[in-house]
């Protein structure tokens, strides 16, 4: 599904990834977890194509396409879904038109022709109650005045409606109260197919006690530090960061 | 350009020497009455200057020495009927009352039972007390030249009284084409009373339907009377040649609910004096505007808001998207006097600049001599928003529909303030072919691209 190679990235000048190297097969999910600045958020917005970053050298292998040469559209019309740390609200734009926009990329994509109406919203029902989102939530202006745990249930709705291949979900769990870390993991895993794929990115054990990873990588000082199963992230739960801060930074 | 300026200046003035028996012939005494006044004020003061207090970042007189013919008398070619269809709103019925430059077709006008709507000449002989109330009242406070000119040439415009009580059913449709083998300059006079407790929809739609140049100079003064009810949705899409100096002077009396919106598409040059007098108590006034400049044009919206009175509101919005290396300029002055306690006065002004050449000004301007208001003002420039813009291609949604979309929603909040549901689906459909740069079969008229 996805490969990286040697991954260096950098924002104004400041170089943030030091070199990741990454295998991720179909069916499988991965945890990323690590202290704060060690590069989580910046390997996903890498990976989803964000401009603001500088990619230094390496490579991303994405459904055997070369990742780092597509413009994000395409990167996401392809299949990869990122759901937002923090959600971006756009007044004026209503949830109706911007996943039917959405949706019909990817179909224009795949060359299928557009979504008929009925089905559209059809799908949208279908959708929002997997993820148990309030139907008034979707015709309204895009995250506008949503709360916090609303904004991360519809980043859960649209991976939902775009069915990706493979999904970052940049600390999801972040802000939310337990009933909504619940909601939201549980459209998660319901979602999950033995096609796709998920890159789970979090400080805290607490959402992999519901999506439960197949690998948890330590990130650190931008370099996978170390690879383990998903007792990894208890270990680190208990121990906190330190220990793996004193291993390298001895190094 | 200072020469051309001065020579135009003169010329007009000795236009107006050479012909002032013309002018003046089968025209109303009260609008004879007012003209050498005018050109006086003309003379005296002659074109605005750029940096004035009203005219701060527009050369009012550049639109003029662009050489336009002009004519005394009707001139009105044969305009393709179906040009007035396309015009149509879908699911919108009108009423329609059709001016060719500036003078009114009254073949192709008719308006509800009741209403009248007739030339600015006849309207004077049906209704002369009504007329000499009203005209000139707002106009002859000689603060604008080009107000005093059009006071002084104008010979033609449309006279439109809705009486007393009627509530009109559907919305009056002005269609103001300009067409002709020649460059033109176009002085048009209206006069609009919204009878006391009338409730009517007026709207304005300008065109050019020929290639050639031309200079719209249009003032209207209308009058809503106590608990009239009055909207008035203004559309200028002209040819990008053209340039239009559009004055609405509204005064409401007591109780009197003013809903306005200009949407100004094309143009080469559009000045846009919006002025309101509140003079009645518990009056309201809704002001809103959108500009989607482009290219080299400049687009000018001045408002004025007095609050005369106590007890009004006043609630104003005006946004401009600017691309490449157009101008906006963006000026509200907002005066609240001294008696006007218990005022409510909003403003707020939006801009987007697309790209790095374009550029907006924008001076709010309010003076209170009221202690008991409440008063904001609030004015905004920025770009895109990255973050929106990143968010959205990261859906799957390519950076130019991306754009696209964020445009329309930054328009939305004007456009939602229309309360004619087909009419907003109109304003979102033309914005948008704006947007996307299309142009249509129909030459740059976006309100015809339905019907072909």
């Amino acid at each position: 599904m996805l490969t990286i190679k040697d991954l260096r990235a950098s924002i104004d000048g400041k170089p943030i990834l030091k070199g990741i190297n990454l295998h991720i097969n179909a069916g499988e999910i991965h945890a990323i977890m690590g202290p704060n600045g060690s590069g989580k958020s910046t390997l996903s917005s890498v990976l989803t194509g964000n401009s603001r970053f500088t990619v230094d050298g390496g490579e991303v292998t994405f459904l055997g396409k070369n990742l780092l040469e597509l413009p994000p559209e395409d990167r996401a019309r392809m299949g990869l879904f990122m759901s937002f740390q923090y959600p971006v609200e756009i007044p004026g734009v209503s949830m109706v038109n911007f996943m039917r926009a959405a949706v019909n990329e990817k179909r224009k994509f795949n060359g299928q022709p557009p979504i008929s109406a009925q089905d559209y919203l059809k799908m949208m029902r279908e959708k929002s109650q997997l993820v148990e989102i309030d139907s008034r939530l979707t015709s309204r202006s895009v995250n506008e005045g949503f709360s916090g745990g609303e904004k991360k249930k519809n980043e859960i709705f649209q991976m939902a409606m775009l069915e990706p291949r493979l999904s970052i979900l940049d600390e999801t769990d972040s802000g939310l109260d337990i009933d909504a870390l619940r909601i939201v993991a549980n459209g998660v895993n319901k979602l999950k197919t033995p096609e796709t794929s998920a890159i789970v990115i979090t400080h805290y054990q607490r959402l992999l006690d519901y999506i439960v990873p197949d690998v948890v990588h330590v990130l650190y000082n931008g370099q996978i530090v170390k690879t383990g199963g998903k007792e990894l992230a208890l270990e680190l739960e208990k121990k906190g960061y330190d220990w793996i801060k004193s291993e390298f930074d001895n190094k | 350009m200072d020469e051309q300026k001065e020579k135009m200046e003169k010329s007009l003035s000795a236009l107006y020497d050479k012909y002032a028996e013309t002018i003046a012939r089968n025209m109303p005494e009260a609008m004879n009455n007012a003209r050498e006044a005018a050109i006086g004020y003309f003379k005296e003061n002659g074109f605005p200057k750029r940096g004035s207090e009203r005219y701060k970042y527009t050369d009012v007189a550049e639109a003029y020495t662009r050489g336009y013919g002009y004519s005394f008398t009707p001139f009105m070619p044969k305009t393709d009927r179906q040009f007035m269809f396309r015009c149509t709103v879908p699911n919108l019925d009108t009423y329609i009352v059709t001016i060719i430059n500036g003078w009114l077709d009254a073949e192709n006008t008719q308006v509800a039972d009741g209403v009248v709507a007739t030339s600015i000449e006849n309207g004077a002989k049906l209704y002369p007390d009504l007329f000499n109330k009203y005209y000139n009242r707002q106009a002859e406070k000689r603060t604008d030249s080009t107000i005093a000119l059009n006071t002084a040439f104008s010979r033609s415009g449309l006279f439109l009284y809705i009486p007393d009580n009627l509530v009109v059913d559907k919305p009056i449709q002005i269609i103001n084409i300009m067409l002709g083998p020649r460059p033109m300059m176009i002085n048009q006079r209206n006069l609009v009373i919204a009878g006391r407790g009338s409730q009517s929809k007026i709207l304005l739609c300008d065109h050019t339907q020929t290639e050639q140049k031309f200079l719209l100079n249009n003032v209207s003064e209308i009058a809503l009377q106590q608990d009239a009810k009055l909207d008035c949705y203004n559309i200028q899409n002209f040819n990008d040649q053209s340039s239009q100096i559009s004055t609405l002077m509204f005064e409401q009396e007591a109780n009197s609910h003013l809903l306005t919106n200009t949407l100004t598409l094309h143009g080469h040059f559009v000045r846009n004096n919006l002025e309101v007098l509140l003079k009645g108590e518990h009056a309201e006034a809704n002001i809103y505007g959108l500009s989607l400049p482009k290219g080299t044009q400049h687009v000018d919206n001045y408002t004025f808001i007095d609050h005369a009175v106590p007890n009004c509101n006043s609630y104003e919005l005006y946004k401009n998207i600017l691309n490449d290396e157009s101008t906006g300029a963006f000026s509200g002055y907002v005066l609240v006097r001294k008696d006007a306690q218990k005022t409510n006065a909003m403003q707020t002004n939006k801009n987007i600049c697309i790209t790095k050449s374009a550029k907006i000004y924008t001076k709010p301007q309010l003076e209170i001599y009221a202690d008991d208001v409440k008063c904001s003002h609030g004015a905004t420039v920025g770009q895109l928003d990255d973050t929106a813009l990143f968010y959205m291609q990261q859906r799957g949604i390519g950076k130019d529909e991306a754009r696209m979309m964020l445009m329309s929603a930054f328009a939305h909040e004007v456009v939602s303030a229309i309360d004619i549901p087909a009419l907003a689906e109109r304003y979102k459909e033309m914005i948008e072919n704006r947007l996307r740069g299309k142009q249509t079969d129909c030459g740059d008229c976006m309100m015809h691209c339905n019907k072909k």
